[in-house]
């Protein structure tokens, strides 16, 4: 098939609104927004903590976590897999190959990423607020609150970047939720899949709908990041 | 408007601070009663700042220990208890909220319930000024307008004592003299105010009493007018002569 008639069957496979089409766009949405949504709620308090904490091993933590931020897709992959196996510890639990699992893995990738910005963040917060917020009796944790609402626009870019990461892996998904049809196939990994055979169309429009949805997010979370750093000064 | 129960006289008592393995404030001892404008004076890293953040509560002391009448008040004995004195600093720290939020946020940290909270903020927001530019991003404030937030923010607070570093010392002469202005009206209602500055015009448009600062050590502490006619320290002399010293 020339490249010409690829784009034309994509365009059309996107504009046609074809239902398995839109069942594997839709899952994908659900489980990386879940996933990032799960990572926001555990790791900017757990980031902002961090920020404010001193003990020892503190730096060691902060290491970890920037050297996690890279941590390949399919290494997170492989320890869901080995914990969700039949025979792993939470094996019973019968989660391999669900879109459960899938966000298990993802939250793996994201957290990291989450924690790690949050922490700058809020400690650059922290710099220029501990003064005053000392002052009327803000010490130590009870900050936290002041410091994630008034870093919210920048909190925004971290929670941005958890969402590219897990949006546009594959190997994670691949391994965990197995590809099936129907059920756990996303656009990353139908993409792998529709290339290997060879079905072009299917593979490039999803590959523009991953491109256009990254970039709808992006512009939305620039637009609302603009005006809000406008208002907040 | 105070309790029945006062936090003041502040005694300091012997107080010294080090850090770095330098000792940075020597023990210094002073008190501080109820009422009138105590200035700090001296040049830059005479430790007035310092001095300002130790009483407040900032910074522990290395040796001697900072008292308040009332041991309750000053260190607020319960957690969610205010401890009846705030600080404005030399550059306004200012949330990234509105004029009004950044108010009513010091009455919530502080233990205020909403009603309170809501009350207090429009009345500091009247007293002050600052009732147009309530809805107002405070960051976006010119310079004294956000020091004036800073003193409203601070007086919404209630306190008996009101510590000052250097105020105006970022401000334009114009937005300087309404700052001035603001303290002398704080005075009159009751309120103790003890703040820093290197200004001379201003230490003695402003001082009821002055404790002289030079290198971590009080080398002077005597009322305003005293203090400007015959200063009795060879290092004060210098300072009022403008001989800068270090």
């Amino acid at each position: 098939m020339e490249v010409g008639a690829v784009f034309r069957a994509a365009f059309a496979l996107v504009v046609g609104l074809d239902p398995d089409f839109l069942g594997i766009v839709g899952l994908s949405l659900r489980v990386t927004l879940t996933a990032v949504a799960v990572a926001a709620v555990v790791g900017l308090p757990l980031g902002a903590a961090l920020a404010l904490a001193r003990f020892p091993g503190r730096s060691a933590i902060i290491v970890c976590l920037n050297a996690l931020m890279g941590l390949p897709p399919v290494v997170a992959g492989l320890a869901v897999f080995l914990l969700l196996s039949r025979s792993g510890p939470l094996g019973p639990l019968g989660l391999l190959f669900t879109p459960t699992a899938m966000i298990v893995a993802q939250v793996i990738l994201v957290l990291p990423i989450v924690i790690a910005l949050t922490r700058q963040v809020i400690e650059d917060l922290w710099g220029e607020y501990r003064d005053h917020l000392r002052s009327v009796g803000l010490e130590g944790m009870r900050a936290i609150p002041t410091l994630l609402w008034d870093g919210r626009f920048s909190l925004a870019t971290a929670l941005l970047a958890g969402f590219g990461r897990a949006s546009a892996e594959v190997g994670a998904v691949l391994i965990v939720g197995g590809n099936i049809a129907g059920y756990t196939r996303t656009m990353t990994t139908a993409i792998t899949l529709e290339t290997s055979k060879g079905d072009l169309p299917l593979a490039l429009g999803l590959g523009i709908v991953l491109l256009s949805l990254t970039l709808a997010i992006n512009a939305v979370a620039f637009g609302a990041s603009r005006i809000g750093a406008r208002y907040a000064g | 408007m105070l309790d029945a129960t006062s936090i003041l006289p502040l005694t300091v008592d012997a107080v010294a601070f080090a850090g770095d393995g330098r000792l940075l404030l020597e023990p210094n001892s002073f008190v501080i009663p109820a009422g009138g404008v105590t200035v700090l004076l001296g040049p830059n890293g005479a430790g007035k700042s310092l001095t300002l953040r130790l009483c407040h509560g900032l910074l522990n002391p290395s040796r001697g220990a900072v008292r308040w009448a009332d041991a309750a008040g000053g260190q607020r004995a319960a957690r969610r208890q205010a401890k009846r004195h705030a600080m404005v600093f030399q550059k306004p720290i200012m949330l990234r909220r509105s004029v009004e939020a950044n108010i009513a946020h010091a009455l919530a940290a502080s233990g205020a319930e909403p009603t309170t909270r809501k009350s207090r903020t429009g009345q500091a927001l009247a007293r002050f000024g600052l009732a147009e530019r309530a809805a107002q991003p405070a960051r976006l404030l010119s310079g004294g307008e956000q020091q004036r937030l800073a003193i409203a923010r601070a007086w919404a607070l209630r306190p008996e004592l009101l510590f000052l570093d250097e105020p105006t010392s970022q401000l334009d002469p114009a937005a300087t003299r309404q700052i001035e202005e603001l303290l002398s009206g704080l005075v009159s209602e009751g309120i103790t105010v003890v703040m820093s500055t290197h200004d001379l015009g201003q230490a003695r448009r402003l001082a009821d009493r002055v404790l002289f600062l030079h290198r971590g050590r009080l080398v002077e502490d005597a009322p305003g007018a005293q203090f400007f006619a015959g200063p009795q320290s060879a290092e004060a002399r210098a300072f009022l002569a403008g001989e800068l010293l270090w």
